[in-house]
């Protein structure tokens, strides 16, 4: 039952991360004197956004196997064996 | 969450009740601008969706109060630690760092580490394999049906109390950082209604979630909030190391008193914690952080609903390994927003000066008086310093719009999952313990479903109630948290004697509990921390003995209230019949068969999560020594 939480995750990440990168790539940098001069929406942005796609593709993986793992066991009572 | 509380008990205090907070410590204003708002709508999204997604999965109440126990223990193992990770926590912890230095640390290193791998290690199994579905019905299947009631109205009253203290501090925190302050001038609405508005808000969200997925819906909701925690706070510490010169620049800013955790514990009067180091480890690493995390359903209720027994003893374990760490990300930032040069003028974007207070120290403002807008003093007349804005003040120091967004996602996220954590635990224990119980037993299982999700209404309504008290009567909520305190400080040594020990009886448990809560308000009663007043505080039957700090006090409080239940159960117990073996199986350690290993990689089996979570502890502790 429920969901596999990689999934959503993964997408609340990619989401996240876009966001703060096209933010941070058109924003002033005059903003991120408070920062110390970091970038941090752009250098941080990528870091969510790389978590974001390593837990999509793990669910995806995970989707995978599990399909497998059902249709496995289904095909010795198909009819014909 | 009240267990933790005796550290951030001052979280919620005299700052009410200020409805119209004119005067404030708090100098700029601040307006969250468009890109905040798209994060914190991209995470509101997230988690209502979760909950809609998950409603058509819950058809039994099995599904619904224990997300079918089919949690797979990563899950699970985040979720036992978020569901921790609220209100008080979050701010709380920055607040002490700023008070008390890396010393604070000590609340998760003694005071949950041990703990977390004791019940994962040793009590899981029965807490898991007994198939109750909640703790207080393994009470009554090891005790009896009085212990279980005893158990069950006071964790019901305390989780609703918890919700209400939560959704009190998000309220605070909205208006206080002036969120919504922007939009209600636009929309031409008085800024008092803010509060209320938080506060409708924060439980609309909480229910809607909890109302359609349960269990399953929190739990999901815990592991987005760890791992946005994560993303908020992490680049928040790193900017502060580095602008204060990393951990060597904080140590030589601060001094030794800040920046060791064990050094100046040999007494007291040498250590910020105001605690000597017997009173430490017995009181919090033992009593409170065993009788927390060992006997809370808010947080056992997470590895119940693991997928199998091994996953159920993985679950605290996993959970520790960030528990370990996250002194680095919530405690961390407090003590560099005390390090920092005192600036009366911080740089701020869309900033306006409106009070010309005396500075505060590092960027943490003083302490203002609501009615009078003087700053509030201590008693040797120095003004106090509002430590619970420690971690705000760190967000808006360093953080340009965007990654304030996230900040503030991360916040409120915290304090929705502290209140759903107690919702989800109050609507189980209620409806298996209480309603099916005592009221209506023998119902249909779609009855007690429907039973669950009616609960989670009249809960958060419940809550609301509460965080109105919490607002209007803030005497009421102190004397509350410390009846809390006196009922929560024996529950171990019931737990542990019943666990380990089968000649422990009904009626003896029951006793006990009584007589250690008794000695818990005698204790307190007769004694008083330096400097306080009799009353709230304690020595109100007459003051014996003066504790160096509140905290000693408290741990001293459990130290007694521990050891006379631990006595008088096992006294009660020899003069009382002894219960049937038979009846015992699964659920006392010597009539229980050990529980079958699952084949597990061997870094994946309990004992050897145990062995590195421990060795990564003591190594964390001799290096901060």
């Amino acid at each position: 039952m429920g969901i596999d939480i990689r999934l959503p995750l993964g997408i609340l990440f990619l989401l996240l991360g876009s966001t703060l990168i096209v933010y941070g790539a058109v924003s002033d940098a005059s903003l991120y004197r408070q920062s110390l001069g970091i970038n941090v929406n752009l250098y941080w942005g990528v870091v969510l956004l790389a978590f974001g796609a390593l837990m999509f593709t793990l669910s995806r993986r995970g989707a995978r196997a599990e399909a497998q793992a059902k249709n496995i066991p289904q095909s010795p009572r198909s009819p014909g064996h | 969450m009240y267990a933790p509380s005796f550290v951030s008990a001052d979280f919620c205090e005299k700052r009410v009740p200020h409805r119209n907070r004119i005067a404030s410590g708090w100098k700029e204003p601040y307006r969250v601008t468009g890109i905040d708002w798209l994060i914190l709508g991209l995470y509101f999204a997230f988690v209502l969706g979760i909950g809609v997604a998950l409603k058509g999965s819950m058809k039994t109440s099995t599904d619904f109060f224990l997300a079918g126990r089919a949690i797979p223990a990563w899950v699970a193992g985040l979720a036992f630690m978020s569901a921790n990770l609220g209100a008080q926590e979050v701010i709380g912890m920055g607040a002490s760092g700023a008070k008390y230095g890396i010393a604070t640390s000590h609340f998760y290193w003694i005071g949950a580490i041990p703990a977390m791998v004791f019940v994962g290690l040793f009590m899981m199994p029965f807490y898991y394999g007994s198939r109750a579905r909640s703790v207080p019905e393994y009470l009554r299947l090891r005790f009896d049906e009085k212990t279980r009631g005893l158990n069950a109205i006071s964790f019901a009253i305390m989780t609703i109390f918890s919700s209400g203290i939560s959704m009190y501090a998000i309220a605070k925190l909205i208006q206080t950082l002036h969120v919504f302050d922007g939009v209600f001038q636009r929309l031409g609405l008085s800024s008092s209604w803010i509060f209320d508005f938080a506060i409708l808000i924060s439980a609309i969200v909480v229910l809607v979630y909890t109302f359609l997925g349960g269990l399953s819906s929190a739990i999901y909701n815990e592991v987005l909030q760890f791992f946005l925690i994560v993303a908020g706070f992490l680049p928040l510490s790193y900017l502060g190391l580095k602008n204060v010169g990393g951990w060597s620049g904080l140590k030589a800013t601060l001094g030794p008193s800040y920046t060791h955790s064990w050094a100046g514990m040999s007494h007291a009067n040498t250590n910020r914690l105001g605690v000597e180091w017997f009173g430490l480890a017995m009181g919090l690493g033992f009593v409170l952080s065993f009788g927390y995390w060992c006997t809370d359903f808010l947080v056992i209720q997470r590895a119940m609903a693991a997928k199998s027994m091994s996953a159920a003893r993985r679950t605290p374990l996993i959970g520790a390994f960030p528990k370990m760490l996250f002194p680095f990300l919530v405690i961390l930032p407090g003590l560099i927003a005390i390090a920092l040069p005192t600036q009366p003028d911080v740089p701020l974007h869309a900033r306006v000066v409106v009070s010309a207070q005396p500075p505060g120290r590092g960027i943490i403002p003083i302490k203002v008086d609501a009615t009078s807008g003087q700053p509030m003093l201590d008693k040797d007349g120095k003004p106090q310093l509002d430590y619970d804005l420690a971690v705000p003040s760190m967000l808006l120091h360093y953080f340009p719009p965007g990654m304030l967004g996230l900040g503030l996602t991360a916040l409120l996220a915290s304090f929705m999952s502290g209140m759903a954590g107690n919702v989800t635990a109050f609507n189980t224990v209620w409806t298996y313990d209480i309603y099916q119980s005592y009221i209506r037993p023998g119902a249909t299982d779609a009855h007690y479903l429907w039973m669950g999700r009616a609960s989670t209404v009249f809960g958060i309504a419940f809550s609301i109630a509460a965080a109105y008290m919490a607002n209007r009567f803030n005497n009421i909520m102190d004397m509350l948290q410390l009846v809390f305190a006196f009922v929560n400080a024996p529950l171990f040594a019931t737990f542990l004697l019943g666990m380990f020990w089968k000649r422990t009886t009904g009626h003896a448990a029951f006793t006990g509990l009584l007589a250690g809560t008794a000695a818990a308000a005698i204790h307190h009663g007769l004694t008083l921390p330096a400097g306080a007043v009799v009353g709230i505080k304690g020595g109100w039957l007459a003051v014996t003995h003066l504790y160096p700090s509140e905290m000693a006090q408290n741990f001293w409080t459990a130290i007694y209230a521990w050891s006379t239940c631990f006595v008088v159960t096992i006294v009660v117990s020899l003069m009382t019949r002894a219960p049937e073996e038979s009846k015992l199986v699964g659920l006392v350690y010597s009539l229980t068969p050990k529980p079958e290993e699952e084949p597990l990689a061997w870094y994946a089996r309990p004992a050897s999560l145990a062995i590195m979570v421990l060795a990564g502890t003591v190594l964390l502790n001799i290096i901060f020594w």
